[in-house]
């Protein structure tokens, strides 16, 4: 029945540990409080003491089979009861059952007359006596500092306190030891001095007029501890403490892709969409859209059958549900059908750790597959950067380990570097989108980017983001030699492109008739220039002939002459020569 | 008539004295302390209060649902319940003339602190 199994918590620490049961304090110490000693755990006023180390005695009764004692110095028992039932506890049933006992210490300063010497046997009894009855594994002192206001001799008390605790180990009981927050040192009386095995410092802090409870493991004798500053609070049902880093970096990851819910978006990241389990960041201006984007990933998602949680903390539901049906999309069903779930609250309402709380609760409820947070900038109202990105680290571990794909928008303003404003939040997510205005022209344009994507090929284009009433549409912005064109630039741009290439169509043509207009004259003019050259030819025969025939003509008339005047015999041979000289013209 | 006068008062003390004090004393264990607080009450019971004062002495050993029902923190401790208001004296009562004090202011109805 007792502490079964939750020795072997922790295997590399050799130091048995005794499970607070307390959400995330068992993360911190590495498995809980050290077995069978002492632990001290001190803070100022209503910082959570006596709640802690109540719910440490409750949750070892309830969860652990390990009945504990309550010796309060500074409420009654009915006060106490009353005091945890605010956080579910029934310590009441309990102490019936005799899981708890409660003994409470009262000693009036004004009763007790100090004479000769003493010892506080009388505690070590009733102590020993409510341990023996119930079998008590756990032992609470809620605050044994008060014994400091009733008892005169300091030095008798030191030395009984040292014999207390040297006594509480030799019992074999796990122990808490609550105490005041001191000036200078951890506790008023010093009570840290005896409990040297585990310290554990609570406190409350107001910033900026938000109270956050800190937890700081201070010592941890033997065992390996979360050192850092942790918040916690008081919730309904018990104390959480949130780690920050107590998940590690060593989530089960996903190949799975998922659809956005705009096609061009997907495309513009690998064609797929994003990882499943994977943080986005959707960053933008005012009025860029974000939300629109946000909830067009919520319908992909609840549409596929994925249960979907929508945190809000600018609009109620139904506004947002109004607003996106506007540009067609139909939350109402979603909602209905129970795939969708929104959350709204404003940042104001209460801290950061009360936030994270009851979105760890909605989460828990929920069992969703995609969360929206809408905008994550808005819980900086309730909290410093610092605790945000703190915060977002553990929304995000928290989620990755359960392979939920979360969706973070965050409001950039306007003048400010979107890069260095985001950069502490980015290094957290996986992909990481722009929305942003283009000025100019006497318009404004929205693009979108895709700034990082880990692990997937992706677009390094801009796209121009256009909202439409039906719906969210992705297009190629103009990038000329002017720069990056939207909206109505891009639009005239392309018209004006359109003409110019109109023209130079045109243009082209026209040439090509008067090219082909020459051709054709230079041909006509090449067939003139053949039947004229075939012309002057048969001219040349013509005068060829003529030329023979006058010769011939000629000859027979010189013959004639000469036979008339009777001519010598050298007459025939001109005749010869000329025959010859004639011959082959006349055969052409 | 003096011996009269003294009869009266020693009978007036005698008829309230069941009432007048009752004082119960706390130890823890046979210790050397207990023993001291043990006979210094046991004296000034005998010197001081004879007959009008109920004695019990209590080991928080033996009964130690006692010790939870008294509010006993520190051990010896005496406790005066009646007469009003309900004291305690805590050590080892050596320092009996402390008490002797207290318990003479009380007897003559001043309460001091």
């Amino acid at each position: 029945m007792k502490n079964n199994g939750h020795k072997s918590t922790s295997p590399v620490t050799l130091l048995p540990k005794c499970p607070t049961g307390i959400q995330g304090l068992d993360e911190i110490t590495g498995g809980g409080l050290p077995r069978g000693r002492p632990t001290l755990m001190c803070g100022g006023p209503g910082c959570g003491k006596t709640l802690f180390a109540a719910e440490f005695l409750v949750r070892g009764a309830v969860q652990f089979g390990e009945p504990g004692v309550f010796m309060a110095f500074e409420e009654t028992e009915a006060e106490l009861k009353a005091n945890v039932a605010s956080l579910g506890f029934d310590l009441a049933g309990l102490v019936r059952r005799k899981k708890i006992a409660i003994d409470y210490v009262r000693i009036e300063r004004s009763e007790v007359q100090e004479s000769g010497e003493y010892d506080l046997e009388g505690l070590f009894v009733r102590l020993n006596h409510a341990i023996d009855s119930i079998g008590a594994r756990r032992v609470v002192l809620d605050t044994l500092e008060a014994l400091f206001a009733s008892l005169p001799n300091e030095a008798i008390l030191r030395a009984e306190l040292r014999r207390l605790f040297r006594w509480l180990k030799d019992k074999g009981v796990t122990a808490v030891i609550t105490a005041e927050r001191g000036r200078e040192q951890l506790t008023r009386h010093g009570l840290e001095e005896y409990v040297s095995d585990c310290v554990i410092l609570l406190d409350h802090r107001v910033n900026e007029q938000i109270a956050t409870r800190h937890l700081r493991v201070v010592k941890y004798r033997g065992a390996l501890h979360g050192t850092n500053e942790f918040p916690f609070l008081i919730g309904a049902e018990g104390i959480s403490v949130l780690p920050i880093t107590s998940l590690g970096l060593n989530h089960k990851i996903s190949a799975e892709r998922i659809a956005t819910g705009i096609p061009r978006l997907d495309a513009m990241l690998g064609g797929r969409g994003f990882f499943r389990g994977s943080s986005i960041l959707l960053t933008g201006t005012p009025g860029t859209g974000k939300t629109i984007v946000a909830a067009n990933f919520a319908q992909a998602a609840a549409r596929r059958g994925e249960r979907t949680l929508f945190f809000s903390f600018e609009e109620s539901p139904n506004q947002i549900i109004r607003n996106v049906h506007s540009i067609g999309l139909r939350l109402e069903p979603l909602v209905k059908g129970g795939l969708l779930r929104f959350h709204a609250a404003r940042p104001s309402l209460y801290g950061l750790e009360m936030h994270l709380a009851t979105m760890f609760k909605e989460i828990i409820a929920f069992q969703p597959d995609v969360v929206i947070i809408d905008p994550i900038t808005s819980l900086m109202d309730a909290g410093t950067a610092s605790e945000c990105r703190a915060m977002v680290t553990r929304l995000v571990d928290y989620l990755k380990a359960g392979q939920v794909t979360t969706l973070f928008t965050s409001l950039t303003q306007a003048g400010h570097s979107l890069q260095q404003s985001e950069a502490s939040m980015s290094s957290l997510m996986d992909s990481w989108l722009l929305l942003q205005d283009f000025e100019g022209n006497g318009e404004r344009n929205r693009v979108l980017y895709v700034l990082k994507a880990r692990g997937m090929a992706h677009s390094n284009q801009i796209r121009e983001f256009l909202i439409s009433d039906r719906g969210i549409d992705l297009v190629d912005a103009y990038i000329g030699p002017s720069g990056v064109l939207t909206g109505a630039a891009r639009v005239a741009q392309t018209a004006r492109e359109k003409a110019e290439a109109l023209a130079s169509q045109q243009e082209a043509a026209r040439r090509q008739r008067e090219l082909k207009r020459k051709r054709v004259a230079l041909e006509q003019q090449i067939s003139g220039l053949r039947s004229e050259h075939e012309a002057s030819a048969e001219e040349l025969r013509q005068i060829d002939e003529q030329v023979g025939t006058q010769t011939r003509l000629l000859t027979t008339e010189r013959t004639e002459l000469g036979r008339l005047r009777q001519a010598d015999v050298s007459l025939p041979m001109g005749i010869g020569s000329a025959r010859g000289n004639s011959k082959p013209k006349s055969k052409r | 008539m003096k011996t009269n006068k003294t009869r009266r008062t020693i009978k007036a003390l005698t008829t309230r004295s069941k009432d007048k004090f009752v004082l119960r004393l706390f130890v823890a264990g046979a210790t050397a302390r207990s023993r001291q607080a043990i006979v210094s009450v046991r004296q000034l019971c005998e010197a001081e209060l004879k007959g009008i004062c109920k004695l019990e002495v209590i080991d928080i050993y033996q009964q130690p649902k006692l010790a939870r029902a008294n509010q006993i923190v520190a051990t010896p401790t005496l406790i005066m319940e009646f007469p009003p208001p309900v004291r305690r004296f805590i050590g080892s009562l050596a320092n009996i003339t402390g008490l002797f004090v207290e318990l003479d202011l009380i007897t003559k109805g001043k309460i001091a602190l």
